[in-house]
């Protein structure tokens, strides 16, 4: 007890360094924490950019492929489905909604996405949260266009503000649809997930700007206006992907294998789930990496402890000996300073976990609006409290450096130190 | 101290060696000796810091030469209440604290301590007794006393338990001329109150005639090799 004492006083005593250390440590416990909660954070936003979907259809292809191009609009489907297999589908017993998605157009650098109204009641992100509406409303009329809260903040658009939309992929397109161009009629909510970069028409509308097209440019003389194409049949030959939601989780893989062994036309059919958790696999390495940074950052801040203490050791020296001379044994004095690196590493942990929650509370609501990633405030997990443990053991494990040089100093000095 | 031979590991040359030195109780000794004699080797020796290589040394009539260092130093604060020439106090300590110090070490100074009354007014009245207001002192840091000050305190932390013996290493060198006679009138006041022997070393003979007994430190060493550097 009286070491314990002894210690505290003494680091009382050099508050200024005593606090400068214990914040060091405290900023790196917090940052080993907040590594920790983001990635955990990143991970489940990750796992949770679509969810309530069941399967996802597209031309036969890798699962990490149509996943990519289906959810996160990267890259490019090599192939469409026929919109017979589509109706096929939607007619199983077993599929309780279906929503088309038909990719290829842009509209300045941002992916135009033809879907159906289903889309907005159907898609569900983050476990159970639903597409909602900033402003507008879904599409109704064939022109109208809903776009993600990224698109509408980047681009400065409001409701009832004229678009036109790209043919191609390209960030400047010379091939416009400028012939019908498409109004506004809502902005979604900020979600996080590609949803928010995404320009939302009908599949109808999709359809409709093609009409007179072929092979990627106008056919001459044969432009369709407006108004013509109103008139016509739209139903599309194609769409890109499907997002089907059963009636019953039992009948997934059932289903699966039925579309991926499907006879009339080449079909995959994943599970967004197990293909994010592929993706995720992937891209993992750099939460190692992030992980290994914030391990140097405590390894760093414990050497700046023990380089106070050291530093300190031989101007108290004479300390040393005046406990020795009232009967402290040489154990006792390694005590102490042991004691002393153990208090210094425990109160930064204690100070780190707090910084890290308030930290936690004052960034999460703009981390989950600006960069969609919504940070669980919860208890320490049990890893967390298990590196806090061996925080505080490698502190003082680090304290019994120069715990054992003043040791041999107090061992060789006696008590007759003058200085 | 019989026989007694002795040499710092390590350091060249100096070695100390005392055929017969001995004390009797409640005697006041002063030993004289200039600096580098082998004083303060000395009294780390009688103090059971250090061990003899050969020979024979009793305090109390037990043998501390053969005892183990754990035993040693339980000894040395049951038995010893010791000051040093100067920055005998704990910086970050109270003055009060300074003086309570030994008595966290040691059950029986405590036990003595606290016959009469409880150990912080022992603790004060020692103080006070050295002529330290302990009212105004006892709660200061020890850090911002004057020396003359630091060097009561640590007297009261000697004295405090009634050790049977008191060991000062040139207390009142730090000390002018006035306040030397003051502070060992006080100390020998308190240690005749707590019936202790005082053994001091000093390299000032002026000093001689408060003490019983005077014992030059060249007559009592044999085989002695001055330190070269020290």
């Amino acid at each position: 007890m009286i070491i314990l004492r002894l210690a505290w006083q003494s680091l009382l005593n050099r508050w200024v360094t005593a606090l400068l250390t214990i914040l060091a440590i405290a900023v790196s416990v917090m940052l080993l924490l907040g590594v920790e909660k983001v990635r955990t954070g990143a991970r489940s936003s990750f796992a949770n950019t679509i969810s309530g979907t069941d399967l996802i259809v597209g031309a036969r292809s890798g699962d990490l492929q149509l996943l990519l191009y289906s959810v996160f609009r990267i890259g490019n489907a090599t192939n469409n489905m026929t919109y017979e297999s589509f109706e096929e589908i939607a007619a199983d017993p077993a599929v309780d909604w279906i929503v088309p998605v038909s990719l290829g157009d842009s509209h300045r650098g941002f992916r135009v996405m033809g879907t159906s109204s289903a889309y907005f009641e159907h898609y569900r992100y983050r476990r159970d949260r639903r597409l909602t509406f900033a402003e507008g409303k879904p599409f109704d009329d064939l022109f109208d266009a809903v776009l993600g809260a990224d698109v509408a903040a980047t681009l400065g658009y409001r409701i009832g503000d004229p678009i036109v939309v790209a043919h191609g992929l390209g960030d400047i397109s010379f091939a416009e649809h400028d012939d019908k161009p498409f109004v506004v009629a809502g902005i979604l909510e900020k979600t996080g997930t590609p949803v928010d970069r995404t320009v939302h028409v009908s599949l109808e509308a999709i359809e409709a700007i093609h009409v007179d097209w072929q092979s990627g440019a106008q056919i001459p003389g044969q432009a369709v206006s407006a108004d013509d194409v109103r008139k016509m049949d739209l139903t599309p030959g194609a769409v890109t992907a499907a997002f089907v939601g059963l009636k019953s989780k039992l009948s997934t893989f059932k289903l699966q294998r039925a579309i991926n062994e499907y006879a009339q036309e080449p079909l995959s059919a994943i599970l967004p789930g197990a293909a994010l958790q592929e993706l995720w696999g992937l891209i993992g390495t750099a939460e190692t990496a992030l992980g290994a940074v914030s391990v140097m950052v405590v390894v760093t801040a414990l050497l700046g402890m023990v380089t106070m203490v050291l530093a300190t050791l031989n101007e108290r020296r004479r300390e040393m000996a005046i406990l020795r001379s009232v009967g402290a044994r040489p154990r006792t004095v390694l005590g102490l300073l042991v004691a002393e690196a153990g208090l210094l590493g425990l109160l930064g942990a204690v100070l780190g976990v707090v910084l890290l929650y308030l930290v936690l509370l004052v960034v999460r609501p703009l981390v989950d609006t600006e960069f969609g990633l919504y940070l669980e405030i919860g208890w320490l997990t049990s890893r967390e409290q298990l590196s806090l443990v061996a925080i505080v053991v490698a502190g003082l494990l680090a304290g019994l450096l120069p715990a054992l040089r003043a040791y041999r100093l107090s061992l060789a000095d006696g008590m007759m130190v003058r200085t | 101290m019989d026989a007694v031979h002795f040499r710092w590991p390590g350091r060249d040359g100096f070695a100390l060696g005392i055929d017969g030195f001995h004390v009797a109780r409640s005697e006041r000794l002063l030993l004289i000796g200039p600096s580098g004699s082998g004083k303060s080797t000395l009294l780390s020796l009688l103090c059971g810091i250090v061990t003899p290589d050969a020979g024979e040394i009793r305090v109390l009539d037990k043998e501390l030469s053969s005892m183990d260092a754990a035993a040693r130093d339980r000894a040395r604060v049951e038995h010893f209440g010791i000051i040093f020439q100067m920055f005998n106090l704990l910086p970050y300590l109270s003055v009060i604290d300074n003086v309570l110090l030994p008595l966290s070490f040691s059950k029986t100074r405590r036990q003595r301590a606290a016959e009469a009354r409880t150990v912080d007014a022992e603790a004060r009245r020692l103080l006070d007794h050295l002529g330290l207001d302990p009212q105004a002192l006892a709660s200061r840091s020890a850090a911002r006393l004057s020396v003359g000050q630091q060097q009561r305190v640590a007297a009261a932390r000697a004295l405090i338990g009634r050790p049977e013996i008191v060991v000062a290493d040139e207390p009142t060198s730090a000390l002018d001329r006035k306040h030397q006679r003051h502070f060992l009138e006080l100390l020998f006041g308190e240690a005749e109150d707590a019936g202790s022997t005082v053994v001091m070393v000093s390299h000032d003979e002026t000093l001689a005639p408060e003490f019983d007994r005077v014992v030059d430190l060249g007559d009592i060493l044999v085989n002695h090799v001055p330190a070269a550097s020290r």
